[in-house]
């Protein structure tokens, strides 16, 4: 049994709260975004949020031990954009190993120090792998509902390539997360089962998808239960729900897979809905009140947050988490 | 062993999960173009949308799963399955189910798991080509996350006797669960499921050895499932249908009590069991368990005499051999439209000028139509088909009058129609443009929310006889009495009609015709436009016609007045304090299980079908009565009975071709009632938006309260907070698909449309309403009620709309769609006017408390608006523009 697995019968896992929501507190400037080495770069380069990891790695640093010290087991690297599919918009596929080699790097050197700092709470990076910019089930032209602007092949080659460069920084497990379309997530799953097959090595795997509408469907139009299934042929850590609307809204989902799966179950909810200047506005107290919801229930394992989330909202939920039994697991 | 039980899991858009207490699960083979010769060639002419047809009528005919096979020599069976699978998949109500991925060569079954997001079976793999290959496959097959079917077949050849069916799935269980460690609950194992009743001896036992190895398969394999292709069974009776689906059922009685739990069967190739005659069961049984010497011989014979018997389908066409003009009559009040272009050229044949066919012919036909109508033996539905076949025939005969130079047809008279400036509404005004058009009189139709300038302009352009005004919503009632105004002032004198479901004969007397000299008519239904039309420009009995018009609006109007001035009011002060009371100390206030705003895109129309009310339906068509009695009304249940196919018919083409979309988005909120009838709708105790309520006004007997919405939300000064929900549903596509129609000279069915979409916005409203009660809010989540008792709305809990009568101030829809930023999420617009676009839609309030009851505000007086326009910050006249319909003179 690997570390993380022997953690998770123990207690709830935090995982760490936004990375994009601390990285706007820095204002960083398109000559910023550039730093030194991409100084001349022919295009513009602000809002290549994965891209400071090269640039500006001392943030990165800081805003990784600010939720190691707010009480987060698991930091996600700041990767969520690391394919070569997402990083062609900014003309950036030849630096995907780098990125996501070099961050996960640094996440790892921080989670250390804590872990160093203290042994009883052993810290991990999980790999953060986003849904990319495209597709697989769905077309993007109304007018050819047959036509698909990428393949399966297109993404598990680019999930290979992430998922290598990311294991290769050094980190404890990968994250595939904000699943909106349930094949693009069975491409990434498949290219991480080649790794290990290749490497002959277990990689912990957790897989986290989005529901936005109030139909309860994933935008590629699966129930919860129907995402459960199809991505069950794969031994996962942890499946659950991530991003869309704030924690009050995704216990439905959770509540529709909990009882119907043997993995852990986790959940890192929005900061409630943006309000009207697109800003995430739920405090920390509200947001760990709707949270309190399902550790009653007895819902979760692994806990914590996305957009609009700060390290005071993954403080809450740590202090919450310590309080509270993990939901029962079959096969860990 | 009971506790490592484990069973399949499948998915489409939705879970399938075959557990022993499931049913015999049925697998679609009609998408195989090994299986189904039409759809062989619909894939070889790349007809894929006819193609997909096929997958939707087998799931909607019961398919759990549907086998999709591309294998034939013709085709490019990995191209043909990658763009099958993608359409498939745009396609929710048919990849709800799970996919069977079908194929002999691997290279498709790979290309076609890689397109599929849900957890599908592949058909098949076996050990024929040995280990190596099998386990190969099997292992990339776990890998996409797909179950699958192993043939009984291995390096020796296919199984075809009950040892070596054992031998081989035996062998294929230890290597799949043993060495590739594939989940042994997602292997299906086909047995081979061969021919009976041959001829040969060594086939007598080929059903019977299938059935004891599935048998043997279920209760030593454990977790796994066993299929099989049934119509095999009985391939030496091709073309003896009967025998056949007798031979099917019988055959699975037998395979599915000894385990079988999946199979590949058409439905439509299947008897009741039950229902097989006993001397038929009697030797089918015998053959397919094998229990005669002489089973085959005596099935053969008896099977002559049990060929089916083919209906006669006789077409009822004795009309097509009457005369020429009687066929063209026939056509016109029958409305039917598959000869006329025949007819009509015929009879082009036999005139010197083809307008002569119009003016003759056709008109005669139409006049017969006409009368019919007027005199209440044709109904609205029927002469808006006799109007498409008109318009049919007179599209043929255009081309042949500008090429023969001949005059235009001659119109009785030129009629402008519009719906006002900021009404987006227009099935009425659809109608009676086609009833007046197929009357010859020419429709200039301006569509909807027209300038009143435009309006202005184009008559005096066109020289029209008559305009023809429409809305719906009240706003458009001050339109109207606009262009009344501006049409006496710009010295007008042609006869302005005025229809749509707000106006009525009482607004038209007393607001819009004291503005007009000239005739003023409400017309409140289509059937009798054409008579009013036809007085109102009879040059001999026009003058006449039009002082009576006037002197019976002028009486009607005094009648009015006088009526109206009995009715007393109490003070809006007096009124607060006879609210209406609940005791929120006991009063049982819910908290909604999903606070704030959510979007529901992602709804099949489907979902929608059972919460339509079509008696509305029916009455937009000026058909009255309730549904579904008015099938059977003595008088017009047949026009009824056949309107409501020709609904379900293009009903069924919407649904299948998804051109409407559903859309909604509704929020739920902390609320508490301010200052006795503003609601404040509050965010964690901050407001974010106010609604303002109206008061009825009009004097009570005692006891009975002054009613406002806002006395359904616990008033702040209670300390208990209070909730309170806002929505908006809209169905889009309308506009786009009715035009398409009308491109098409439909009419008919471009109203239908309409009509539809509207039917399918009020059953979104009421779906989603109950999904507020049961799910979102869950203030009912043990609620069971049937379609008829959600239309009678015995349901706890209101959802009044904006515009009607318990809250008939349009102003708050700008609250709701800044609340729940309307536009910005789901695209619905507000005209100036404050109507909805798409016009089907519907948006309201929740409230959820037990008292909260319908209401009309009815009248206010001047005081209340006052009040009003100083609570909602906008100036005295502001409000009395927008409450004027419901101030008290």
């Amino acid at each position: 049994m690997n570390k993380i697995n022997k953690e998770l019968q123990k207690r709830i896992l935090v995982l760490d709260g936004a990375m994009g929501t601390m990285l706007q507190q820095y204002n960083f400037t398109e000559e910023d975004f550039r730093g030194e080495r991409f100084k001349d770069f022919s295009i513009s380069l602000k809002g290549n949020n994965d891209l400071l990891s090269l640039t500006q790695p001392k943030a990165l640093k800081e805003i990784h031990a600010k939720y190691l010290e707010a009480g987060a087991d698991i930091i996600e690297t700041n990767t969520f954009s690391g394919t070569s599919i997402a990083m062609a918009d900014y003309q950036m596929e030849d630096l995907v190993y780098e990125l996501n080699y070099e961050s996960a790097k640094l996440a790892k050197e921080v989670a250390e120090i804590y872990s160093k700092k203290q042994p009883e709470k052993p810290r991990f990076v999980a790999g953060s792998i986003g849904p990319t910019n495209r597709t697989a089930s769905m077309s993007p032209d109304v007018n050819d509902p047959g036509f698909r602007a990428v393949s399966f092949e297109d993404l598990r080659k680019a999930y290979k390539e992430q998922s290598e460069a990311l294991l290769d920084g050094g980190v404890d497990l990968l994250l595939v997360e904000t699943v909106f379309d349930t094949l693009n997530a069975k491409a990434a799953l498949f290219a991480i089962e080649e790794i290990k097959e290749e490497r002959k090595i277990e990689i912990p795997v957790m897989l986290s998808g989005t529901i936005t509408d109030a139909s309860g469907r994933t935008l590629s139009g699966q129930t919860a239960e129907a995402f459960l299934i199809s991505t069950s042929h794969i031994p996962l850590l942890s499946v659950g729900f991530n991003c869309a609307l704030g924690a009050n809204l995704l216990q439905p989902h959770l509540e529709a897979i909990a009882s119907k799966t043997n993995f852990a179950i986790s959940a890192h909810p929005n900061a409630g809905l943006p309000n009207a200047f697109g800003e995430y506005d739920e405090t920390p107290e509200d947001m760990a009140a709707q949270i309190e919801e399902y550790l009653k229930k007895n819902l979760i394992n692994i806990i914590g947050g996305c957009c609009g989330t700060t390290p005071e909202h993954i403080k809450q939920i740590a202090k919450l988490a310590a309080k509270y039994k993990p939901r029962r697991v079959g096969n860990i | 062993m009971e506790n490592n039980r484990r069973y399949m899991q499948l998915s489409g858009l939705e879970p399938l999960i075959i557990t022993p207490e499931s049913n015999f699960i049925n697998v679609g083979e009609r998408t195989n173009v090994a299986g189904s010769r039409k759809f062989l060639r619909l894939i070889k002419e790349e007809k894929f949308d006819e193609a997909l047809a096929i997958a939707r009528h087998q799931v909607d005919g019961g398919a759990q799963i549907i086998d999709i096979n591309m294998d034939d020599g013709l085709i490019d069976g990995k191209i043909a399955m990658v763009r099958f699978l993608n359409l498939i998949a745009a396609e929710p109500d048919i990849c709800k189910v799970p996919i069977m991925i079908d194929s002999s060569k691997w290279e498709i079954i790979e290309a076609g798991l890689q397109v599929v997001q849900g957890k599908s079976i592949v058909n098949s793999i076996s050990l024929k080509e040995g280990e190596a290959n099998f386990k190969y496959q099997a292992k990339l097959i776990k890998r996409y996350g797909a179950a699958v079917i192993v043939m009984a077949f291995d390096e020796k050849g296919q199984a075809d006797n009950y040892e070596r069916r054992l031998e081989i799935s035996k062998r294929s269980y230890r290597i799949l669960v043993e060495e590739v460690h594939f989940p042994s609950e997602d292997i299906i194992f086909d047995l081979n499921i061969f021919p009976v009743a041959t001829g040969m001896d060594e086939h007598r036992k080929n059903a019977i050895d299938f059935i004891e190895a599935t048998r043997w398969v279920r209760e030593n394999l454990a977790n796994v499932s066993v299929s099989g292709g049934v119509s095999n069974v009985s391939f030496s009776f091709r073309g003896n249908k009967a025998v056949r689906e007798a031979m099917h059922s019988v055959f699975l009685y037998y395979a599915i009590q000894a385990g079988m739990n999946i199979g590949i069967v058409n439905p439509a190739m299947l008897e009741v069991y039950d229902d097989i005659p006993k001397d038929l069961l009697e030797h089918i049984e015998d053959v397919i368990l094998d229990r005669r010497e002489d089973a085959t011989e005596r099935l053969l014979e008896f099977a002559e005499t049990v060929k089916g018997v083919k209906k006669e389908i006789i077409i009822e066409d004795a009309w097509r051999k009457k005369t020429l003009q009687e066929r063209i009559t026939h056509a016109l009040v029958k409305g039917i439209d598959t000869h006329i272009i025949e007819d009509v050229e015929a009879a082009r044949k036999q005139v010197t000028n083809p307008i002569e066919i119009i003016e003759g012919h056709l008109m005669i036909g139409m006049n017969v139509v006409g009368d019919l109508f007027g005199s209440g033996k044709m109904f609205l539905p029927q002469v808006v088909k006799s109007a498409r076949v008109m318009k049919k025939a007179v599209e043929y005969l255009n081309p042949f009058i500008e090429a023969s130079k001949g005059q235009e047809q001659r119109a009785l008279g030129k009629i402008l129609m519009a719906t006002v400036k900021g009404d987006v509404h227009d099935i009425g005004k659809n109608i009676v443009s086609v009833v007046l058009g197929c009357n010859n009189y020419k429709i200039i139709d301006l569509g909807v929310m027209v300038p009143p300038e435009k309006i202005i302009e184009t008559a005096k352009k066109e020289n029209v006889d008559v305009i023809g005004l429409s809305g719906l919503i009240t706003p458009s009632l001050d339109e109207m009495v606009y262009l009344a105004k501006e049409m006496e002032r710009q010295n007008f004198t042609v006869p302005l009609l005025i229809g749509g479901a707000t106006t009525s004969k009482a607004h038209t007397a007393v607001k819009i015709n004291p503005e007009y000299k000239n005739a003023v008519v409400h017309v409140n239904d289509a059937s009798r436009a054409v008579t009013i039309v036809g007085d109102l420009l009879n040059k001999k009995t026009k003058n006449e016609y039009v002082a009576k018009l006037k002197k019976d609006y002028d009486a009607f109007r005094d009648k009015f007045l006088k009526r109206s001035t009995t009715k007393t009011y109490v003070s809006i002060n007096e009124a607060r304090k006879n609210k209406f009371k609940i005791d929120w100390n006991t009063s049982k206030i819910v908290k909604p299980a999903e606070m704030d705003v959510q979007i529901l895109k992602q709804l099949s129309l489907k979902e929608l079908l059972p919460f339509i009310d079509w008696s509305p339906f029916f009455r937009s068509w000026d058909l009255h009565g309730k549904y579904p009695n008015i099938l059977n009304d003595k008088v017009i249940g047949k026009q009824a009975t056949q309107l409501f196919a020709d609904a379900q018919e293009v009903l069924q083409k919407i649904i299948t071709n998804r051109s409407l979309k559903p859309k909604a988005i509704f929020g739920l909120f902390e609320a508490n009632t301010i200052h006795d009838d503003d609601i404040s709708i509050q965010k964690k105790g901050k407001e974010i938006a106010i609604f303002r309520t109206l008061r009825q006004q009009s004097k009570k007997r005692e006891g009975v309260p002054n009613i406002a919405l806002a006395d359904f939300i616990a008033p702040i000064e209670t300390g208990k907070k209070d909730y309170i929900g806002t929505f908006c549903v809209s169905i889009f596509g309308a506009d786009t698909l009715a035009k398409k129609y009308k491109e098409k000279n439909d009419d008919y069915n471009a109203i239908m449309v309409q009509a539809i979409a509207d039917r399918f916005a009020e059953a979104f409203a009421e779906y989603l309403h109950k999904q507020i009660r049961t799910k979102h809010w869950a203030y009912k989540t043990n609620e069971k009620l049937t379609n008829d008792e959600l239309i009678k709305e015995t349901y706890k809990g209101i959802r009044p709309a904006p515009g009607y009568p318990a809250c008939p101030d349009h102003l708050e829809k700008e609250t709701i769609w800044q609340l729940l930023k309307v536009e910005e999420r789901i695209g619905v617009t507000l005209t100036e006017s404050l109507a909805m676009y798409p016009a089907a839609s519907v948006s309201g309030y929740y409230f959820a408390n037990e008292a909260a009851k319908y209401f009309g505000v009815g009248k206010i007086t001047k005081d209340q608006v006052v009040d009003f326009a100083k609570r909602k910050n906008i100036t005295k006249e502001k409000a009395t523009k927008w409450l004027h319909p419901v101030i008290a003179d």
